[in-house]
C-alpha cells in the first residue's frame, strides 16, 4: 500500500466519515460525486421539465436568440464594417459561431453563481456540491442540439442555393469540440463561483467580462482577417478561438483547423478545470459561512 | 454493548461578526501571512463566548466550544438550548453544511440529516418529481426512492395530486410529501432539527411515531433537536443541554430536562418591586409584585396536585379611570398554554391596586407552570405583557393508588365519577 494511502486509513480506522476542519489539498471527494449520480440526472431533468413553465414560446426562446444575434452580426460585422467571412456564406458564418459561443457562455455564466444561488439548499443538506454546476453543463447541452438543429436547417436551406453542405468524418469531432468548451466554462465557472462565495465583487466582474470575451474570439470574423495584425496573438492566446475555428471548418470546409490552437485548449481545459476543483472542494465546505 | 457511531471530539466553531467588506480582506491577508510564516492562525486566540444578549468588542465568536460527546448505535438523543445556544451550528457541523474550525467528528454509517423540510423541491414541478428530486437530495438513490414510492405518497396522503405542481399544493399537503420524502429515507443515522413545528398536531403525531419507529424497531440512531420538550421527553433517552456554545449537561433525559427548565425558569414563585420606578410595565401600568401562594400545612411540603395555590397580584395603574382588567397564563414546562384566565374589567382609578386568582385543588396535573400576566386596557388591547413573569412546579400525589406512571392530561379536575351499583 502506498504511503500516504496507508496514513489516510489509519486516520480513518473503521470510520465511514471524519469531519475535520482542513482537508488535504488533493481530497476532491470524487467517490460521493459518483455515489450522487441519480441527483445529477434529476437535476438536468428538473431543468428541462421547469424552465418554460408559463411561458407561451417555450423552447422557441432558444431558436429567437440566435437568429437575432445572427441578424445584428450580418448588420454589424457584415454589412457596416465589412468584414469578410472566409468565403463562407454570412449568414452561416455568424450562426455557427454564435451557437459554439452560446453554449460557452452560458456554461460560464451559469455555474460561475453556483455557491449564491444554491445557498440555501446548500445551508441545509449535504451533496457533493459539483452536482450542480455539472447539471448546468449537462442540461445546456440541449439548448445547444436545438440551436445546432436550427443551423443545419439553415445549412440545408443554402444547399439549395449554391452552397453545399460538407459531410465527412470530421463531423465526429463536434462532440469533442463541445467537450472541450464544456470543460472550459466549468473550470473557468468553478473558479469564479468559489470566489464569489465571498466577494461579490467577482459576480459584477464576470457579467462584463464574458461580453468582453466575445469580441476577442472569432464570432463576427474569421482569424485569417487578422493574419496581418500585430494582435493576432491576442486571439490566439483566447483558448475558445481555435475551437470556433475548428467547428467552421468542419462544417464549411474552409477557414483553419489548427492542431497546435487545439492541443492549447485542451491543455487550457484541464488546467482550469484541475485548478478550479482544488479551490472548489476547499470553498464547498465552508463558504456557508461567509456566502 | 452496541458501538460508538458518532464520536465528536473537542468540537468549536468560531464565527465573525459583522458584514463582510474591505475589513475582511484585512484579516485575510493577515492570516495568509501568519500561515506562510507558519504560524498559528492569530484569529483563534481572541473570541468570546456566544451571549448574544451581551455587547462585545470581539468582532470574533464561539458558536461553539469544545463540544464532546459519543453516540451509540440505536440511540435517540436530544439537543436542546435556548435559541442561539449552538444547536443548529452543531446540526449543521454533523450534517456537512458547514465545518467546525477546531476538533473532529467520526462517523460511522450513512448520515441524512433533515434540518427543513422539503429541501430543494421545485414548485413547477409534480409531487411525483420531487418526490424522485427531494429523495436524491437527501442522498437516496433512483431505486430505493422507487421501492419506497408508493409509501412515501401513502404516508402523506397525496394520491390524488401526485401529477399536479406541488405549487398548487395546500401548505399542509405540501410538508407532508416533503416529510414522508424525509421519514422513508434508510440511513443508519438521522439528524433531525426543529421541523415538528410544521404542521398540524396530528401530523406532528404521526411525524414523532414514525422517528420513533425509526430509532427503537429499526434500531437506527437519531439526534433531534427540538423545543418541543415534550417530544424530545418521549423519543429520546438522552439528552445533550447546550447554553451559549458549551455542554451545560449531558445525561438522561428527564433530569437534563427538568434542570434545564428549571434553570430556564424566571424568579421562581415571588417577583416584587418596592420602587415604581425601576418595576417593570410603562407609562400606563406596572407591577409591585406577583406571588404564587399555596396553602399547605408546614412551610417546606412540595406543592402537589391535591393543594389549592393563590395567585396575588399587585400592580400601579398610572392613568386616572383607565379600564384595566388582568389575564393570567398558565404555560406547561413543555410551553404549551394549558389555559388562560380574566378578571372582569373595572374602572380603576390612580394608585396601587390589588387581585388574587384562586386555582382550586385537584385541578392541576403535576408539571412545571410558567405564569405569565397580561395587564389589559380597555378591554381591547393589552398595555403591558409580562412574560414567564413567575413559576411553580406541581408533584404528584397518588396516595391510594399502585400505579406510578405519569398521569395523562393537561388538567386533572377531580369529577364525580363513581359507580352505580
Amino acid at each position: 500500500m502506498p504511503l500516504i494511502e496507508m496514513t489516510k486509513e489509519k486516520i480513518k480506522g473503521n470510520w465511514d466519515l471524519v469531519i475535520t476542519p482542513k482537508s488535504s489539498l488533493f481530497d476532491l471527494n470524487l467517490k460521493d460525486l459518483w455515489r450522487y449520480r441519480d441527483l445529477l440526472v434529476l437535476f438536468v431533468k428538473r431543468d428541462f421539465k421547469a424552465q418554460y413553465k408559463q411561458t407561451i414560446l417555450g423552447p422557441l426562446w432558444h431558436l429567437i436568440q440566435p437568429i437575432l444575434t445572427t441578424a445584428i452580426f450580418l448588420l454589424i460585422f457584415g454589412k457596416i464594417a465589412n468584414i469578410p467571412t472566409d468565403g463562407i456564406q454570412p449568414v452561416l458564418f455568424y450562426m455557427s459561431g454564435i451557437t459554439m459561443w452560446n453554449y460557452f457562455s452560458v456554461c460560464l455564466t451559469s455555474t460561475s453563481n453556483t455557491f449564491v444561488v444554491n445557498a440555501a439548499i446548500f445551508g441545509k443538506v449535504y451533496f457533493p456540491r459539483l452536482i450542480i454546476p455539472l447539471s448546468v453543463v449537462l442540461s445546456n447541452i440541449y439548448r445547444f442540439g436545438i440551436q445546432f438543429g436550427l443551423l443545419l436547417a439553415v445549412m440545408i436551406w443554402y444547399q439549395f442555393h449554391g452552397f453545399p453542405i460538407q459531410i465527412s468524418f470530421l463531423w465526429f469531432f463536434i462532440p469533442l469540440l463541445l467537450v472541450i468548451m464544456a470543460g472550459i466554462g466549468l473550470g473557468l465557472g468553478i473558479i469564479v463561483s468559489s470566489l464569489t462565495t465571498k466577494y461579490r465583487d467577482f459576480t459584477i466582474l464576470m457579467t462584463f467580462i464574458v461580453q468582453l470575451l466575445l469580441y476577442v474570439t472569432p464570432v463576427g470574423y474569421p482569424i485569417s482577417y487578422l493574419a496581418k495584425s500585430k494582435f493576432k496573438f491576442i486571439i490566439e492566446a483566447n483558448p475558445l478561438s481555435s475551437l470556433v475555428e475548428a467547428f467552421r471548418f468542419i462544417l464549411f470546409h474552409k477557414g483553419s483547423i489548427q492542431t497546435g490552437g487545439i492541443l492549447y485548449s485542451i491543455i487550457f481545459m484541464f488546467s482550469s478545470l484541475f485548478i478550479g476543483l482544488l479551490i472548489f472542494s476547499k470553498v464547498e465546505r465552508s463558504f456557508m459561512d461567509t456566502v | 454493548m452496541p458501538d460508538t457511531v458518532i464520536k465528536v471530539e473537542n468540537i468549536s466553531k468560531q464565527y465573525r461578526l459583522g458584514e463582510v467588506s474591505t475589513g475582511t480582506l484585512m484579516h485575510d491577508v493577515n492570516k495568509w501571512f501568519y500561515k506562510v510564516r507558519g504560524k498559528e492562525n492569530p484569529y483563534l486566540k481572541i473570541g468570546e463566548e456566544n451571549d448574544r444578549t451581551k455587547k462585545t468588542d470581539s468582532e470574533y465568536v464561539w458558536a461553539l466550544r469544545d463540544i464532546n460527546f459519543e453516540v451509540k448505535r440505536g440511540e435517540a438523543l436530544g439537543i436542546i438550548g435556548r435559541n442561539g445556544a449552538g444547536k443548529s451550528t452543531l446540526l449543521k457541523i454533523l450534517s456537512r453544511t458547514t465545518v467546525p474550525t477546531i476538533g473532529s467528528i467520526k462517523i460511522k454509517g450513512r448520515v441524512a440529516s433533515l434540518l427543513e423540510v422539503g429541501t430543494g423541491f421545485h414548485p413547477e414541478l409534480t409531487g411525483r418529481d420531487n418526490i424522485f428530486l427531494n429523495g436524491a437530495i437527501l442522498g437516496m438513490t433512483k431505486r430505493e426512492i422507487k421501492n419506497k414510492f408508493d409509501e412515501i405518497v401513502d404516508f402523506a396522503g397525496v394520491q390524488r395530486y401526485i401529477d399536479t405542481p406541488v405549487k398548487r399544493y395546500s401548505s399542509g399537503m405540501y410538508v407532508r410529501l416533503a416529510f414522508g420524502v424525509a421519514a422513508h429515507l434508510e440511513p443508519e443515522i438521522l439528524i433531525v432539527d426543529e421541523v415538528l413545528a410544521v404542521g398540524d398536531a396530528e401530523f406532528q403525531k404521526k411525524c414523532l411515531g414514525k422517528m420513533k419507529d425509526v430509532s427503537d424497531k429499526q434500531g437506527r440512531t437519531v439526534l433531534f433537536v427540538s423545543h418541543n420538550m415534550t417530544a424530545i421527553k418521549s423519543l429520546c433517552t438522552t439528552v445533550i443541554s447546550l447554553g451559549n456554545g458549551l455542554i451545560t449537561e449531558i445525561g438522561d433525559s428527564n433530569s437534563v430536562i427538568n434542570n434545564y427548565l428549571y434553570n430556564h425558569m424566571n424568579g421562581g414563585m415571588i417577583q416584587s418591586f418596592e420602587n415604581p420606578k425601576i418595576a417593570p410595565g410603562n407609562e400606563v401600568a406596572k407591577l409591585k409584585r406577583i406571588e404564587i401562594r399555596p396553602e399547605l400545612d408546614y412551610p417546606e411540603e412540595p406543592i402537589t396536585v391535591k393543594k389549592k395555590i393563590n395567585i396575588d397580584i399587585e400592580f400601579w395603574n398610572f392613568e386616572s379611570n383607565k379600564t384595566i382588567n388582568l389575564t393570567i397564563f398558565f404555560n406547561n414546562f413543555a410551553g404549551e398554554c394549558v389555559f388562560a384566565n380574566g378578571t372582569v374589567a373595572k374602572i380603576l382609578p390612580i394608585g396601587l391596586h390589588k387581585a388574587t386568582c384562586a386555582i382550586p385543588s385537584n385541578f392541576l396535573n403535576d408539571d412545571t407552570y410558567n405564569i405569565s400576566l397580561m395587564i389589559v386596557g380597555d378591554s381591547s388591547y393589552p398595555i403591558y405583557f409580562f412574560e414567564n413573569i413567575v413559576s411553580f412546579e406541581v408533584n404528584e400525589d397518588r396516595s391510594g393508588s399502585s400505579w406510578h406512571g405519569k398521569w395523562p392530561g393537561y388538567i386533572r379536575p377531580k369529577l364525580d365519577f363513581i359507580f352505580l351499583s
